[in-house]
C-alpha cells in the first residue's frame, strides 16, 4: 500500500488494457443473465490487502472525509478487534474469513457518473451485461450501481429529485447532507452491535443514502445494484434510508458477483428509519456467487404509525448471516419480514428476523421460506421480545422448510420473548419435502426434473412472491430455475 | 400406424428386483385402439402403468416397451411423456403452490421447440374450452394442483390434462374410481371426443360401468402380473356376470 497522497494520482494495479476482442468474448457461451463473469478493471485507488489503522485512513483520506468520521471509523477498529468470532452460536464456517488477504478498498475515484455515457466502459459493461440501464429506463425512480468500495453511477428521475428526494452514496451523503446524515447514523445500529457491524463502521463505503421529505409518496422504486468484481475484496456498503413523517418509498437491492476460487466477504450495514407515519418496504435479491460470505447487518426503526417491510431474498452466497429486524418505537408501528432462503450444495443460509416491540399496539409478522436442496443447510433464527409494561402488541411467526432430498438440513431457533397478557403471539412451523412422487408427476407431464423441482420451489414460495413487484417476482423466478437447473446433475 | 409395444415385460420393485410384480406381460396397443384391462386388486396393474412411465420405484428385469419402434426404457420420464405417452394416475400427486393453469402452461411449453414461445391467449382459450367440456368450473385455474381437491375433481383434472397435452397413448389408472354417476359420464364422454386414429388408450378399470360408456375393442384379464385372457367388449360383462374366479379356475386348468 501506497501512501494516499501518491494514489490520487497513480494507478496501483497494472492491468492491460482491455482490447476490442475481450469487450465480445466473455460473453459467448455463458449464461448473459447470470453474474458469473469478469472484465478486467484499472483500479485508481487500492488499498492493498489486509486491515489495519492505516487503510482506515488511507479509505477516510481517499474519500476527503471530515474528522468526526475517521474518528469514527478508527474507534470502530478497536470495537471490531476486542468482539470474538460469533462461533458459539453461528457456524464454525466463519473461522475460515483471513481478514488478512481481503481487500478493503478498491475504486476509480468516488464520484459517481450522472450518465451511462460518463461512467467508464471497463466498468459500465458488467452493468449493461447484467440489464441494469434497461431496468432503470423501464420501472425505476432512480438507480444507484456500485462496483466494489464506491458506486460508478448513481442517478434519481427528475420527478423525484423534484419533489426534494435526496438518494446518493453514502460517500456524497457525507459530504453533501452532513446534517440529516449525522442525525441517524449509526443510531439504530451501534457499532459494536455485532462484529461484522464494526468491521463495515471501520471501513464502510458506498451504499445507499436515501431521504424522503415529509408526505411525499416516491411512486417507483429506487434501486441500488452491487457488484463486486475483484478478487479477495471485501464490500463494505452502508445505506441509510430516512423517511419522514408520512413519506413512502420501495427500495430494492440486487447483488451479484463472479466466481472466484478464492472467497469474498460482503459486510453491508442498513439502517432504515421511518418516522411518523412513513412506510418504508426494502426488498433484496441476494444473488453472490457461491464463495462470498454475506454477513449484513440490516434494522430499522419505525416510530408511531409507522410501517416497515423487509422482503429478503437470499438466493446465492456460501455462508449468509442475515436478521432484518424493526425495532418498533411509536405506537400502532407495524413491522414485517418475508424471508426466502434457498440453500443448495455448500451452501449455508442462516437468516431470519428480529421484531423488537417497544411501545404499545405494535404488530410485527414474520414469514420465513426456506429451501434446502441436496447438502444444503437452511437455519430460521429469530427473536421477537415484547416487555412486560406494553399492551395490546402482536406478533405472527411462520417458519415454513422445504427439502429437496433427504441431506437436507434444517434448523429453526424461533426465540419468542413475551411478558404481558395483553399480548397476541402465534407461531406456526412446518417441514415439508418434495416427494419422488411429486417430481414423478409433474415429469410424466413433461417437465424435465430440473423444471419440476423448481416449480415445486416456486409454489412453496407462490403467496410471498405474489407479494412483490412484478420485476423482482420475474428476477426470483429465474434464479430459482438457474439454482435448480444446476442441482440436477 | 404409431403403437405402443410391451414385450415380455417383467418388472419389480427397485428395492427387490428378485420379486417380480409384473410377470413377462405381452400387449401391442395401436392408436385407434381403446384396450380395458381388469384384474383383481393387487395383480399390478398400476405397476404396469407406472413402469412404462419411468416411475423410479420400479425397475424392468426383463422384456422392452416400445414406442413407435423405438425402445423407451433408457428415456427419462419426461423425455417419456414428451415422445406421447401419458399416464392418467390412480392416486395423482399435490403439487402447493402451483396452479392448474402455471402448472399446465410449463407442461404444454415443454412440448414447444426450443425458442418457441407459447401464444398464452391461444392457450387460455383452449383450456378454457377444454374445461367446458369436462365441466370443470374455471375457478379451478387459479387452484394449485390437486391440492384440497375431492377424488372426482382429481380425476376430472387428470382427464383435463390428458386433453391440452394430446398423447398419442394413454394410461388411464382407474380413472372412473371416485366420480359420481355424472361426473363418469362427463369423464368418458370427454375421453371418447378424444378417442380416435390420433390416439390410443389402455384403460385399467374394475368395473364395466365405464365401458358402457367408453366401450372398448379390446378387453384383457391381468391376474398375477400376466394377461391371462383377452376378448372383445363381451369379456368384461362375462366378468362383471361372473367374477374372477371363472378366469383363476380356467387358468389352473389349462396350467394343471
Ligand atoms: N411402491 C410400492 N411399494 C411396495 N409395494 C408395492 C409398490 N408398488 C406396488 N407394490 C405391490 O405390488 C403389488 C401390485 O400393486 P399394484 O398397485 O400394481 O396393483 P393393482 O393391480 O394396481 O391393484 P388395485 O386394483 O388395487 O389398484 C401389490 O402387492 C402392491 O402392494
Ligand atoms: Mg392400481
Amino acid at each position: 500500500m501506497k501512501p494516499p497522497t501518491d494514489l490520487l494520482a497513480a494507478p496501483v494495479l497494472d492491468v492491460p488494457a482491455d482490447d476490442a476482442s475481450a469487450v465480445e468474448n466473455p460473453t459467448v457461451g455463458i449464461d448473459q443473465s447470470a453474474g458469473d463473469f469478469t472484465y478486467d478493471v484499472k483500479y485508481e485507488f487500492d488499498a492493498g490487502n489486509g486491515l489495519s489503522e492505516d487503510v482506515i485512513r488511507y479509505i477516510s483520506s481517499v474519500k476527503k472525509e471530515a474528522d468526526w468520521i475517521l474518528e469514527f471509523r478508527l474507534k470502530a477498529y478497536q470495537t471490531f478487534l476486542a468482539k470474538p468470532m460469533p462461533t458459539h452460536w453461528a457456524t464454525k464456517d466463519l473461522e475460515n474469513i483471513d481478514f488478512n488477504k481481503i481487500r478493503y478498498y478498491l475504486s476509480q475515484g468516488t464520484k459517481p457518473k450522472r450518465t451511462w455515457d460518463e461512467v467508464p466502459d471497463d466498468i459500465k459493461r458488467t452493468f449493461e451485461r447484467l440489464g441494469i440501464p434497461e431496468q432503470e429506463r423501464k420501472f425505476l425512480a432512480g438507480v444507484e450501481a456500485q462496483f466494489d468500495s464506491e458506486a460508478a453511477y448513481s442517478n434519481v428521475k427528475d420527478i423525484v429529485a423534484k419533489q426534494g428526494v435526496i438518494f446518493c452514496n453514502s460517500t456524497e451523503a457525507l459530504r453533501e447532507h452532513p446534517e440529516l446524515f449525522r442525525k441517524w447514523f449509526g443510531k439504530v445500529i451501534p457499532t459494536g452491535d455485532n462484529k461484522f457491524s464494526a468491521l463495515n463502521s471501520a471501513v464502510f463505503s458506498g451504499g445507499s443514502f436515501i431521504y424522503v421529505p415529509k408526505g411525499v409518496k416516491v411512486a417507483m422504486p429506487l434501486q441500488a445494484y452491487f457488484r463486486i468484481n475483484a478478487e479477495n475484496f471485501g464490500q463494505f456498503e452502508r445505506t441509510l434510508i430516512i423517511a419522514d413523517e408520512g413519506a413512502e418509498v420501495t427500495y430494492m437491492e440486487g447483488c451479484t458477483a463472479p466466481k472466484f476460487s478464492t472467497s469474498t466477504l460482503h459486510s453491508a450495514v442498513v439502517e432504515l428509519v421511518a418516522l411518523k407515519g412513513a412506510k418504508i418496504q426494502y426488498i433484496t435479491v441476494q444473488n453472490w456467487a457461491n464463495n462470498v460470505f454475506n454477513l449484513v447487518t440490516k434494522r430499522a426503526i419505525a416510530m408511531e404509525d409507522a410501517e416497515v417491510k423487509w422482503i429478503d431474498c437470499n438466493i446465492g452466497s456460501r455462508l449468509t448471516m442475515k436478521y432484518p429486524g424493526v425495532i418498533l418505537k411509536g405506537k400502532r408501528a407495524r413491522g414485517e419480514v418475508i424471508s426466502i432462503a434457498l440453500a443448495n450444495d455448500g451452501q449455508h443460509q442462516d437468516t431470519g428476523a428480529k421484531m423488537i416491540h417497544a411501545a404499545d399496539d405494535t404488530t410485527s409478522v414474520i414469514v420465513a421460506k426456506s429451501i434446502s436442496v441436496g447438502q444444503g443447510r437452511s437455519t430460521y433464527r429469530g427473536v421477537v421480545h415484547i416487555p412486560k409494561h406494553l399492551k395490546g402488541c402482536k406478533n405472527n411467526t411462520e417458519c415454513d422448510a422445504l427439502l429437496i432430498n433427504s441431506n437436507s438440513r434444517t434448523d429453526t431457533y424461533p426465540a419468542i420473548v413475551v411478558r404481558g397478557d395483553t399480548h397476541a403471539v402465534q407461531h406456526e412451523a412446518s417441514v415439508s419435502k418434495v416427494s419422488e412422487d411429486m417430481i414423478f408427476y409433474m415429469q410424466q407431464r413433461g417437465l424435465t426434473e430440473a423444471q419440476a423441482m423448481s416449480l415445486a420451489v416456486n409454489g412453496f414460495v407462490n403467496d410471498l412472491v405474489r407479494q412483490f413487484p412484478m420485476e423482482y417476482s420475474v428476477e426470483l423466478k429465474r434464479l430459482i430455475d438457474l439454482e435448480m437447473e444446476g442441482s440436477v446433475g | 400406424m404409431p403403437s405402443l409395444e410391451i414385450r415380455d415385460l417383467f418388472v419389480a420393485l427397485a428395492a427387490t428386483p428378485d420379486k417380480p410384480i409384473v410377470k413377462g406381460l405381452n400387449l401391442t396397443i395401436r392408436t385407434g385402439e381403446v384396450h380395458a384391462i381388469m384384474g383383481p386388486n393387487g395383480t399390478g396393474k398400476s405397476t404396469l402403468s407406472k413402469a412404462i412411465a419411468g416411475h423410479p420405484d420400479y425397475v424392468i428385469t426383463s422384456g422392452d416397451v416400445i414406442l413407435d419402434g423405438k425402445s423407451i426404457l433408457e428415456m427419462e420420464p419426461d423425455e417419456r411423456a414428451r415422445a406421447g405417452l401419458f399416464l392418467a394416475f390412480q392416486y395423482p400427486s399435490e403439487i402447493p403452490g402451483v396452479s392448474i393453469a402455471n402448472f399446465l402452461r410449463a407442461a404444454v411449453q415443454a412440448r414447444l421447440a426450443e425458442g418457441e414461445e407459447l401464444d398464452a391467449t391461444a392457450y387460455y382459450k383452449r383450456l378454457y374450452s377444454k374445461m367446458d367440456m369436462l365441466k370443470i368450473d374455471r375457478k379451478f385455474t387459479s387452484r394449485s394442483v390437486n391440492e384440497g381437491f375431492s377424488g372426482g375433481e382429481k380425476k376430472r383434472c387428470e382427464i383435463l390434462q390428458m386433453a391440452m397435452l394430446e398423447p398419442t397413448f394413454a394410461l388411464m389408472d382407474e380413472t372412473d374410481s371416485g366420480l359420481d354417476i355424472d361426473a363418469l359420464r362427463i369423464v368418458a364422454e370427454g375421453v371418447e371426443a378424444m378417442r380416435g386414429d390420433k390416439l390410443g388408450v389402455l384403460l385399467i378399470t374394475h368395473y364395466q360401468r365405464l365401458l358402457d360408456y367408453i366401450v372398448p375393442d379390446f378387453v384383457h384379464v391381468m391376474y398375477d402380473g400376466r394377461i391371462v385372457k383377452s376378448g372383445d367388449k363381451t369379456l368384461a360383462l362375462e366378468l362383471e356376470a361372473k367374477g374372477y374366479d371363472w378366469v383363476k379356475q380356467e387358468l389352473a386348468a389349462t396350467t394343471a
